[in-house]
C-alpha cells in the first residue's frame, strides 16, 4: 500500500515503537522561546542532565519582547526576567540564541524558514502550537508542551502517538482579493475548531500548488486552529527555490542530493487517508471572524449566522456568549462595522509578502482618523528588508506605526495590548476572549482586508474597495 | 460551554513565571474576576456550592495554545481529573504528562452529568483509573472510559518519560548513524 507524505516523514524518524504505546520519534530541529522553556531547563538541572544535541536546538526571544525601543532593557520586570532567564539557560547549556537585539531575532516560526533551517522531510518541534507553520515545507512539525520540551532537550527524542491522517484538497481558481488567510479561515469555518483534532493534515490540490511559500506557511500555521496536530504541503519546485541559498540550507552538491531526496516526499497515488475533504477555491471569499473562536468566520458578503441555525444547544450557548462578548447581533453584516485598531503582524501574516501587499494597497493614502494601526514585522530580517524596499516610509506616511519585530498584540504579553472594548482587525490567528488584551474584541482577516480597514476605518470588502481606488489592483 | 481555550484557562499575561508553581491563582482569571480583581459571583469556581477535584467541562476543552501552564494551573488549583466529551490534543498530552487525567465521556453522558450537577451541586463522582470507570455516587449514572495503556501505566506508576528515553541511548545513537543527512 502507498504511503502518504506524512507517513514517509514520520516513519523515517521512528527510533523505536512501544507496543500499544507511543512511538519514539527523533527530532531534527527543536526551536525554543522564552515562555515555554524555563521550566524545561530547570528540569534538566534537577536531573543533572545536559542538552543532548545542543546544535539541533535554536532559541529566540519573541513573545515578551517590546516592539519599541528594543535597544533598551525591557521595562516590564517579569518579561525582562523571562528573557534574561532564556539568555542564561542558553549560555549554560550551549544553545544558540538569536535574542533581543540580534540581527536574526524574530518570531520563531518566521526565522526558521527565512534562515533555511526549516527544510523538507524534517521533524520539527517547539513549545508553541503554531509550529505547524513549518509543515509548509513538507516537514512534520508540531507544537509540544514544556514537559516534552524537556524530553527533547534531554534526548533529542519525543514520545508521540501517531496521529491519523487527513487530506484537504482545494481545487480551482481563487477569486480576486482571496489570499491564503481566507483559504484557511474558510476551511476552519467549515470544519470547526475541533474538526482536525487527532489528525495531521496534508493540504493539496491545484489552488494550494499555486501558492507561494509564504502563503503556504499562513495556511499551515493555522492548522492548529482546527485542532489538527499539524499541517503539511508536499515540497515542490517552489519549495526548493525558496530554500536554496538561505544561510542554513545545504550548499552545492549537497543541495542537489537534498533535492533528489525531497522530490520523493509526496503522497503515493494509492496512499490512503483516514479522512479526505475537498473544497472548491471558487467558493472562497475574503473572510472575517465575528466570534471568539477562529471557526466563527463568515464570508465578507454574508451576515453573522442566526443562532437557531446551529445544531446543538451547547454550540448555541457558546455562540451567544461570543456575540455578547463581541457586542454583535445574529444576522448583522460585518461589512461597514467601525473598528478602532488594525494589527498587521504575527507568525501568520508578518512576512515580506504580507507587508508588500499591505504597502501596495496603502501607498499614498492615509489611515482613517479613528484607527490606530500597528505594523509589526515578523523578524529583524523582515524589518530590514521592508526598510530597504521603502515600505516603512509608505506605512509612516499613511499614519501607521511601523515597529520592531515580535509577537506583540497577537497575544498581548508585552505592552502592545488592544484596550478593553476596542475592536481590532488583526492578521493574527486567534480571536479568543482577551487574547489581544483583557476585553479586546478581535476580527481575524487577511492582510488585504486589514489594509482596507486601516484606510476606511471600517471592515470593507477588499474587492469593492479596490474598484473604487483606480490606482490599486489585486 | 464548548471550546474552552487555553487563553481562558490561563491568560497569556500570567505566563511570565519561570517555575511551574502558583498558576492556580490565575486559573480562569478573566472569568473568575471582574475588572479591579473583584470575584465574579456568576462564575462557577466562585460559587461555594461547587467544589472538588473533578472539573466537568464542555466539548473541545483546552483548544488553542500549547502552553502546559494550562495543565499546571488546573492541577495547581487542586483538580486531578477533567471530564469532557472531547479534548484538544496538545492539552490532553500536557495533562497526562502532569498527572492530570483528561477523561473522555460521550456527549450524552456529559449532558446527563451536567444536568445532575446542576440539580445537585453536591454530587459526588468517583473515578477508578485502574478499572477505567467513572461512577456518580448515589445514582445509576456510570460509564467506562478509554485511556492509552501506556499512559495509564505511566499515570499509575508515576513513570517518567525522560528516564525511559534516557534508557534508549544506544537505540538513539544507532538511529543517528543511519539517519538521512546531506
Ligand atoms: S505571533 Fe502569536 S501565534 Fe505566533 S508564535 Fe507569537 S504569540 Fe504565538
Amino acid at each position: 500500500m502507498g504511503k502518504t507524505l506524512f507517513d514517509k516523514v514520520w516513519d523515517a524518524h521512528i527510533v523505536t515503537r512501544i507496543p500499544e504505546g507511543p512511538d519514539v520519534l527523533y527530532i531534527d530541529k527543536h526551536f525554543i522561546h522564552e515562555v515555554t522553556s524555563p521550566q524545561a531547563f530547570d528540569g534538566l538541572r534537577k536531573r543533572g542532565l545536559q542538552v543532548a544535541r545542543p546544535h539541533k536546538t535554536l532559541a529566540t526571544a519573541d513573545h515578551n519582547v517590546p516592539t519599541k525601543d528594543q535597544h533598551l532593557p525591557i521595562r516590564e520586570a517579569l518579561s525582562r526576567h523571562q528573557v534574561e532567564t532564556l539568555t542564561k539557560n542558553c549560555k549554560e547549556f550551549g544553545v544558540e540564541l538569536y535574542g533581543l537585539g540580534h540581527p536574526l531575532q524574530g518570531i520563531v516560526h518566521v526565522i526558521g524558514p527565512e534562515l533555511g533551517i526549516t527544510q523538507p522531510g524534517m521533524t520539527i518541534v517547539c513549545g508553541d502550537s503554531h509550529t505547524s507553520t513549518h509543515g509548509a515545507f513538507g516537514s512534520v512539525a508540531f507544537g509540544i508542551g514544556t514537559s516534552e520540551v524537556e524530553q527533547v532537550l534531554a534526548t533529542q527524542c519525543i514520545l508521540q502517538n501517531r496521529p491519523k491522517t487527513m487530506r484537504i484538497e482545494i481545487n480551482g481558481q481563487l477569486g480576486k482579493g482571496v489570499v491564503a488567510k481566507d483559504i484557511i479561515l474558510y476551511i476552519i469555518s467549515r470544519i470547526s475548531t475541533s474538526g482536525g483534532t487527532g489528525y495531521f493534515v496534508e493540504y493539496a490540490g491545484t489552488a494550494i500548488e499555486g501558492l507561494s511559500m509564504e502563503a503556504r506557511m499562513t495556511i499551515c500555521n493555522m492548522s492548529i486552529e482546527m485542532g489538527a496536530r499539524g499541517g503539511m504541503i508536499a515540497p515542490d519546485e517552489t519549495t526548493f527555490q525558496y530554500v536554496k541559498g538561505r544561510p542554513y540550507a545545504p550548499k552545492g552538491e549537497a543541495f542537489e542530493r537534498a533535492v533528489a531526496y525531497w522530490k520523493s516526499l509526496r503522497s503515493d497515488p494509492d496512499a490512503t487517508y483516514d479522512k479526505v475533504l475537498t473544497f472548491d477555491a471558487a467558493d472562497i471569499e475574503p473572510m472575517v471572524t465575528y466570534g471568539t473562536t477562529p471557526g466563527m468566520g463568515i464570508k465578507i458578503s454574508q451576515p453573522i449566522p442566526q443562532i437557531e441555525e446551529l445544531a446543538s444547544a451547547s454550540a448555541r450557548a457558546s455562540i451567544e456568549k461570543s456575540l455578547s462578548y463581541m457586542v454583535l447581533q445574529p444576522g448583522q453584516p460585518l461589512k461597514g462595522k467601525q473598528i478602532d485598531y488594525v494589527f498587521i503582524g504575527s507568525c501568520t501574516n508578518a512576512r515580506m509578502e504580507d507587508l508588500r501587499q499591505v504597502a501596495q494597497l496603502v501607498r499614498g493614502k492615509k489611515k482613517a482618523p479613528n484607527v490606530t494601526v500597528w505594523v509589526i514585522p515578523g523578524s529583524k530580517q523582515v524589518e530590514k528588508q521592508a526598510i530597504a524596499e521603502g515600505l516603512d516610509k509608505i506605512f509612516r506616511e499613511a499614519g501607521f506605526e511601523f515597529r520592531g519585530p515580535g509577537c506583540s498584540a497577537c497575544l498581548g504579553m508585552n505592552e502592545d495590548k488592544i484596550p478593553t472594548g476596542a475592536y481590532c482587525i488583526s492578521t493574527s490567528n486567534r480571536n479568543f476572549e482577551g487574547r489581544q488584551g483583557p476585553g479586546a474584541r478581535t476580527f481575524l482577516a487577511s492582510p488585504l482586508t486589514a489594509a482596507a480597514a486601516a484606510i476606511t476605518g471600517r471592515i470593507s470588502d477588499i474587492r469593492e474597495w479596490v474598484e473604487t481606488h483606480s490606482n490599486v489592483s489585486l | 460551554m464548548e471550546d474552552v481555550d487555553t487563553d481562558q484557562i490561563i491568560p497569556a499575561r500570567f505566563l511570565k513565571a519561570t517555575t511551574r508553581e502558583g498558576f492556580g491563582d490565575n486559573l480562569f482569571r478573566d472569568w473568575r474576576y471582574r475588572q479591579g480583581d473583584e470575584p465574579n459571583p456568576d462564575f462557577v469556581l466562585n460559587n461555594p456550592a461547587y467544589s472538588g477535584q473533578i472539573l466537568v467541562a464542555g466539548k473541545n476543552f483546552g483548544c488553542g495554545s500549547s502552553r502546559e501552564h494550562a495543565a499546571w494551573a488546573i492541577y495547581d488549583y487542586g483538580f486531578r481529573v477533567v471530564v469532557s466529551s472531547f479534548f484538544a490534543d496538545i492539552f490532553k498530552n500536557n495533562a497526562l504528562n502532569n498527572g492530570l487525567l483528561p477523561l473522555t465521556v460521550s456527549e450524552g453522558f456529559l449532558q446527563q452529568l451536567f444536568e445532575r450537577i446542576q440539580a445537585q451541586p453536591d454530587t459526588r463522582i468517583e473515578v477508578d483509573l485502574e478499572q477505567q470507570t467513572l461512577r456518580v455516587l448515589d445514582s445509576p449514572l456510570q460509564t467506562t472510559f478509554d485511556i492509552n495503556p501506556f499512559k495509564k501505566m505511566c499515570l499509575i506508576n508515576g513513570y517518567d518519560n525522560i528516564d525511559y528515553l534516557l534508557s534508549l541511548k544506544a537505540e538513539i545513537e544507532a538511529y543517528e548513524q543511519k539517519a538521512i543527512t546531506f
